[in-house]
């Protein structure tokens, strides 16, 4: 049996939605009309004519090696990002849900660093890799670790993928431990029974039953990998040094803003665009498919 | 197959909560033994020390000639049914009962031939292919038998495996693990609070109640002879009749009391309740005010019930008598 409601008046409805209807068409839809307008237009360099060129715009990224590495970094950075995002909060969700007491302190301790806005975890851990001042960076000179990512690119790209491992994990870590919780304990010692150790239970049993919560999560990181750490990357490198963590959103911001090629910026969001899109349905399509046991 | 022995095994969750109160028995090799008690009072602590999945707090455990106190679960050579079947759920049938072998380190050939006959057995035959879930209640019950079979283990362990199967299930379940314990002859511990299961199927049980074991013998055997009022009052539907008498408990089964006229009797109840149940009629009332002992009477389908006073009789040979103050048998 479905229950519905029914209203009396046949405008209530539209009545009552129209306000997030009206939020979503101006912020979402519209600039994402303007951005497809745009990237199909050639601006003068000051702003004050503008001509239909096509596909000219698109025609140039592929073409600009800048462009073409800031796929590669990009691609790179969220993989780096997923990846140890997904691994670490899973680690430390198996080892929170082996703790019973005090379990909640864990998790609300976990869950803070969700609360931090992307820009000022970026800062937060580029004061820790301050190249003169930093702690880390003084440590590691102790270790004969020679820390500079304001010249070193490969320590620039790790800075904020740790900057950015670091405000997901919060963030996976619920996920997973919600999880965790939601296998019987009986499973596993069944499997114990069975005769499968540790490390075994965990591939075997454990790791199977959360791999919905981790493709949605891989899914949902990669997401924030391409798009959430415009803040992280902000406050921190700006996309530098030369290219090493310029990845594409930031570099629609720098392309579009500081280089002020509206044309071109707004091509490379509408390619944005589609990525968000090609991997939304990819995840409804999973998940639509993907059992729940 | 093994012998299975307890000797002074005691339980502690934490150091103020005891749960098991030093429980001695010696289970013989291929015996059907259940553990029967009310729920909470710690039987499937005791299970699950034999399994291996809670620590003994003190006292022994041992299966066949060795100690297994300090053996993990995988170490003991059992196997477990649990009350939720705990099933792989993202496993088939044939790969659920095949996990344990392959860890095993069994051939392909083996493991198949095994997980066959056992599938030949439980009439699983046409579902080997399906996730636990595509089962129906009973079937998968049979799925987690099947994968204690399999590994043809020295002891079954099984914690109230038929609560969640619906009362006509459970029937049949009964009688198909017997014919099981027939057939395979291996030395079973099962765990249950239905009376009438543990009357069924156990060769011996063990009667717990709040962490004690009040009586350990076979079912007959412990209904004829209560060896305490506890046992008197969990065992037999309904329970033992207890009534005080000059200082003592006098205990009658509802079966052994018999309607006789006035001038005979030797109990007299108010009847406030009759069940008919076909074969006899329940009849139950209590034998003096609304405070005092409550009895119930088995009588005749023929028998002429009706509310208000019955006169019963008994014979003295079918009393038992109890010490109120330790709850002991006092003859
Ligand atoms: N892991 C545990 N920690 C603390 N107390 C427990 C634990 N498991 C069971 N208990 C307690 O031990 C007692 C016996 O439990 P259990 O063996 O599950 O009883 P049964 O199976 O007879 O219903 C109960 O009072 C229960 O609350
Ligand atoms: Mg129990």
């Amino acid at each position: 049996m479905e229950k519905r409601v029914v209203f009396r008046s046949a405008w209530l409805p539209y009545f009552l939605v129209a306000p997030q209807i009206a939020i979503t068409v101006v912020f979402f839809f519209w600039p994402a009309v303007q951005a497809v307008w745009f990237s199909f237009q050639l601006q003068d360099a000051f702003g004050l004519k503008s001509q239909f060129v096509g596909m000219q715009n698109f025609a140039h990224l592929f073409n600009d090696r800048n462009y073409l590495t800031s796929f590669k970094t990009t691609a790179l950075f969220s993989g780096l990002v997923a990846f140890f995002g997904i691994a670490i909060s899973l680690l430390l969700a198996t080892m929170a849900d082996r703790v019973l007491r005090g379990a909640m302190a864990y998790k609300t301790l976990l869950i803070w660093p969700y609360a931090v806005a992307p820009a000022i975890a970026g800062v937060l851990w580029a004061f820790l890799f301050a190249p003169s001042i930093g702690i880390v960076t003084y440590v590691l000179k102790g270790w004969g670790v020679d820390w500079n990512w304001i010249i070193n690119g490969d320590q620039a790209m790790l800075l904020v993928v740790i900057a950015s491992v670091w405000k997901e994990i919060s963030y996976n870590f619920l996920f997973f431990l919600a999880g965790l919780q939601s296998i019987p304990k009986s499973l596993i010692e069944a499997a114990a029974i069975d005769g499968a150790g540790p490390a075994r239970r965990f591939w075997t049993i454990v790791f199977p039953l959360l791999s919905p919560t981790t493709f949605f999560l891989l899914v949902v990181n990669i997401v924030y990998a391409f798009f959430d750490t415009f803040g992280v990357i902000d406050a921190t490198t700006q996309g530098g040094p030369g290219q090493a963590t310029n990845i594409l959103v930031y570099k629609v911001y720098h392309d579009g803003v500081k280089a002020a090629d509206l044309g071109g910026s707004s091509a490379q969001s509408v390619i944005l665009m589609f990525i968000v899109i090609a991997l939304t349905v990819v995840q409804f399509r999973f998940i639509e498919r993907k059992v729940e046991y | 197959m093994a012998a299975v022995s307890f000797r002074d095994v005691r339980k502690s969750y934490t150091p103020e909560l005891q749960v098991i109160h030093g429980v001695s028995m010696d289970i013989k090799d291929g015996e059907f033994i259940v553990i029967l008690g009310p729920s909470g009072c710690g039987k499937s602590t005791l299970l699950r020390m034999v399994a291996g999945l809670e620590t003994i707090t003190s006292g022994e455990i041992a299966i066949g000639d060795r100690v297994v106190n300090n053996l993990e679960p995988k170490d003991r050579d059992i196997a477990m049914v649990f009350q939720n079947y705990a099933l792989y759920p993202h496993m088939t049938v044939y790969d659920n009962m095949a996990y344990g072998l392959r860890i095993r380190g069994l051939s392909k050939d083996d493991i198949s031939v095994r997980v066959k006959k056992a599938a030949d057995i439980l009439e699983l035959d046409k579902y080997l292919e399906r996730r636990p879930r595509e089962l129906s209640g009973g079937q998968r019950q049979r799925v987690a038998m099947g994968r204690a079979i399999v590994r043809e283990p020295q002891v079954f362990l099984f914690d109230e495996p038929l609560s969640n199967l619906d009362a006509k299930l459970r029937v049949q379940m009964r009688a198909e693990l017997q014919a099981l314990h027939r057939r395979l002859g291996t030395t079973s511990l099962f765990v249950t609070h239905d009376q009438v299961e543990a009357m069924t199927l156990a060769q011996r049980m063990i009667v717990i109640n709040a962490g004690r074991a009040e009586q350990i013998g076979a079912p007959l055997e412990i209904y004829a002879n209560p060896a305490t009022v506890f046992v008197a009052s969990f065992i037999g539907s309904p329970p033992m009749n207890l009534v005080p008498r000059d200082g003592r408990l006098l205990g009658i089964r509802p079966e052994h009391l018999e309607p006789c006229a006035a001038s005979d009797a030797m109990l007299t109840i108010d009847v406030d309740l009759i069940e008919p149940l076909g074969a006899d009629i329940l009849v139950y009332g209590h034998v003096g005010d609304r405070d005092s002992a409550r009895v119930a009477a088995r009588l005749p389908a023929d028998a002429l019930a009706q509310a208000g006073k019955l006169a019963l009789r008994y014979d003295p040979a079918n009393v038992h008598w109890f010490d109120p103050k330790s709850g002991l048998r006092s003859t």
